[in-house]
C-alpha cells in the first residue's frame, strides 16, 4: 500500500526548523520563560494578526454597501446627536463643545472596545487554539490591531468635525504619539488579562461591561473636567482620564503636558503589566484545557 | 537542524471539567468566603486523560494508536501538537508538524472557503510565495467550484469534508499527527483521496494515527500503542497489539454500533 515513491506534484512544506519543548510543572521561572517565548513567537506572526484583524472587521460588515464606512457613519451620528444635546444640556458652545465631544468619543470607543472585546479574545479563537499550537500573544495582536483599525476609520469623523469647525492642532498634537503607543503596550496586557480570566470564569464579561459603563460616566468623556470645579483635582485617582488625557490634550493643543497625568498612566500601566504577565505566565499553559 | 523525533517521558495530562458553579467567579468567590461552603468548592473533575506515558519515535516510524473512545488517543495527539500541555513529564517534538485531528481544522465557517485555505496556511507556517500554490491546489482537488468563494458556513457536510481533506492533505509537514475522520467520507471520494493521502503520509517523517480501524493500522504503522484510560497498556509490533487488543476487549453489537 505504501511502497511507491512519493510524488512531488503537490507538495508544500512548512518553513524553518522547529523545536517544541515542554515539561510538566514547571517552576515560576520555566513559566516566565515559556510565556516570554509565546510573546516572541506571537510578534513575529504579525502578519497573521494583521489578516485576521482585517478578515474579522470585513466579516462583520460583509453584505452590507458601505462596508466599514459603517463604523464612521454611525459614529459621526452619534457625535452629532449628542453634540447637540449636550451643548444645550451644559449651555456651552457648540463650535467649542463639539469637536471636543467628537475626539473624546472616538478615542473612548477605542479604550472601551478594547477593554469589552479582550473577555472574548481567547474563547472567539477557540477552533484555532484546539487545531494547532498557535502563541496566545498573536490574538491579543489580532485584538489590538483590529481596534486599530475601527480607530482609523473613526478618525475620520474626528477630521470633519474639527474641519466643520475649523479647529486646527497645532505642533503639539504630535505630542499625543506617546500616549497612542502607551496605549498599544496597555492594551496587550489588557487581552492578556481579562483574555485569560474570562477563559476560566465565564461570568466576567457582564461585569466588565458595567465597570465600563460607569467608567464612561466617570471620566470626562461627555463632560470636561473644569465642569467639576474644585474636584478636578482629584481627577487623575481615575486612570482611564489619565490614559485618554494624554492623548487628547495635546491632539486639542492645549498643551502643557501636566507631569501627573503621566504619572497615574505610567503607574496604572505598570501595574496592570505586572498582573497581567504574573497571571498569564502562570496559567498560559492550562488556557487551552479552559476553552 | 536535527533529524524530526519525538521524546515523552512520563507524562500525565489532567483534563479539568468545569461544570456549573466553578465557570461562575461570584460562585467560586462566594464558596471561598464562606467557610460553610467551604468543601464544596472545588466543583471541578478532573480527569487524567494521559497517564504517565513514554515512547520515543524517530524518522521514518509510524505509530498508530488504538483503544476505545476516551482512551486518550485524541489527548495524545494534542499533547504531541503542543495544544495541551503536559502536568507532569516531558514533551520534546523536533520538526515541523501538522495535526490533522478533526475536519474542520480550525476553519472559521464565517469565511470563505479560499480565506480559510489562506489562514490555514499562515497557522502552519508557509512562506507568503507559497500560498497562491497552496490554494492552488487545494481548490482543484476540492472540486468546490465558486463555493470557493462562499462562507463554509453554506457548504453541505460532504464539501466541508472535502474542503478539509484537500487542504489537510496539501501540506506536507515532516510530522503529521491524524485522527481517523481523515479516512472517514462518501466512498467515491475516498477512492480518488486515497493516492493522496498515502502520498502525504509517505513524505511524512513520522506519522502518528489514531483509528478504530484494525487493517489500516496493519497496512499503514510499523508500531502500535495501545491506550487504555489513559494508560499505555500494550506496546509493539501492529499485529501483536492489534490482536491482544481484539481478544481482551470484549466485542458486542453494542459497541460495534458505537464506533
Amino acid at each position: 500500500m505504501l511502497t511507491a515513491a512519493p510524488s512531488m506534484d503537490t507538495v508544500v512544506t512548512p518553513e524553518a526548523d522547529a523545536l517544541l519543548e515542554l515539561r510538566g510543572d514547571p517552576s515560576f521561572a520555566t513559566r516566565n520563560r515559556l510565556a516570554m517565548r509565546d510573546v516572541a513567537q506571537g510578534t513575529r506572526l504579525l502578519r497573521l494578526a494583521w489578516t485576521l484583524a482585517w478578515l474579522d472587521i470585513r466579516l462583520r460588515y460583509r453584505g452590507s454597501m458601505l462596508g466599514p464606512l459603517w463604523l464612521t457613519l454611525s459614529t459621526g451620528i452619534m457625535v452629532g446627536a449628542l453634540g447637540y444635546l449636550y451643548a444645550g444640556i451644559f449651555h456651552t458652545d457648540i463650535h467649542d463643545y463639539l469637536p471636543y465631544l467628537a475626539l473624546s468619543l472616538v478615542l473612548w470607543g477605542f479604550l472601551g472596545s478594547v477593554v469589552s472585546e479582550s473577555c472574548s479574545a481567547f474563547t472567539e479563537s477557540e477552533g484555532i487554539v484546539r487545531a494547532v499550537r498557535m502563541p496566545f500573544f498573536l490574538f491579543a495582536a489580532r485584538l489590538l490591531i483590529r481596534n486599530v483599525i475601527v480607530l482609523a476609520h473613526n478618525v475620520l469623523v474626528i477630521v470633519v468635525v474639527f474641519t466643520v469647525f475649523r479647529v486646527w492642532p497645532s505642533w503639539f498634537a504630535l505630542l499625543a504619539i506617546p500616549g497612542l503607543l502607551l496605549w498599544a503596550i496597555d492594551s496587550l496586557a489588557v487581552v492578556l488579562l481579562l483574555g485569560t480570566f474570562c477563559a476560566r470564569f465565564r461570568d466576567i464579561l457582564p461585569i466588565v461591561s458595567s465597570v465600563m459603563q460607569i467608567a464612561f460616566f466617570m471620566t470626562p468623556v461627555i463632560w470636561k473636567p473644569e465642569q467639576l470645579g474644585s474636584a478636578q483635582a482629584l481627577l487623575w485617582l481615575n486612570p482611564f482620564f489619565d490614559l485618554l488625557e494624554i492623548v487628547r490634550a495635546p491632539l486639542l493643543g492645549a498643551v502643557p503636558i501636566v507631569h501627573h497625568l503621566w504619572l497615574g498612566a505610567g503607574v496604572f500601566s505598570v501595574a496592570i503589566w505586572a498582573l497581567a504577565w504574573f497571571l498569564f505566565a502562570r496559567v498560559r499553559g492550562r488556557i487551552a484545557f479552559w476553552l | 537542524m536535527g533529524t524530526p523525533c519525538i521524546q515523552i517521558e512520563g507524562v500525565s495530562v489532567l483534563f479539568p471539567l468545569y461544570h456549573g458553579n466553578a465557570r461562575s467567579l461570584k460562585k467560586t468567590v462566594m464558596a471561598a468566603a464562606s467557610g460553610r461552603l467551604g468543601k464544596d468548592r472545588q466543583h471541578r473533575v478532573v480527569v487524567q486523560a494521559l497517564r504517565d506515558v513514554s515512547f520515543t519515535l524517530g524518522g521514518g516510524d509510524r505509530l498508530g494508536l488504538i483503544g476505545s473512545n476516551g482512551a486518550g488517543k485524541t489527548t495524545l495527539l494534542r499533547t504531541l501538537a503542543g495544544i495541551y500541555e503536559p502536568v507532569i513529564g516531558r514533551v520534546r517534538v523536533q520538526g515541523t508538524v501538522s495535526a490533522l485531528l478533526d475536519s474542520t481544522l480550525g476553519m472559521n465557517m464565517e469565511l470563505t472557503g479560499r480565506e480559510n485555505i489562506m489562514l490555514r496556511g499562515l497557522y502552519n507556517g508557509l512562506p507568503r510565495p507559497a500560498l497562491p500554490r497552496l490554494e492552488d491546489d487545494v481548490a482543484e482537488f476540492a472540486g468546490l467550484g465558486d463555493f470557493l468563494d462562499l462562507p463554509v458556513r453554506i457548504y453541505s457536510a460532504g464539501m466541508v469534508v472535502r474542503l478539509g481533506f484537500a487542504l489537510a492533505t496539501a501540506i506536507r509537514p515532516e510530522i503529521l499527527l491524524m485522527d481517523e475522520w481523515i479516512l472517514a467520507g462518501d466512498a467515491e471520494f475516498l477512492e480518488r483521496a486515497r493516492h493522496r493521502l498515502e502520498t502525504m503520509v509517505r513524505s511524512a517523517e513520522i506519522l502518528v494515527l489514531s483509528t478504530h480501524d484494525m487493517s489500516t493500522l496493519k497496512a499503514w504503522c510499523s508500531r502500535a500503542l495501545w491506550l487504555d484510560q489513559g494508560h499505555l497498556r500494550l506496546d509493539g509490533s501492529p499485529d501483536s497489539v492489534a490482536d491482544a487488543y481484539l481478544g481482551l476487549t470484549p466485542q458486542p453489537a453494542v459497541v460495534a454500533l458505537a464506533d
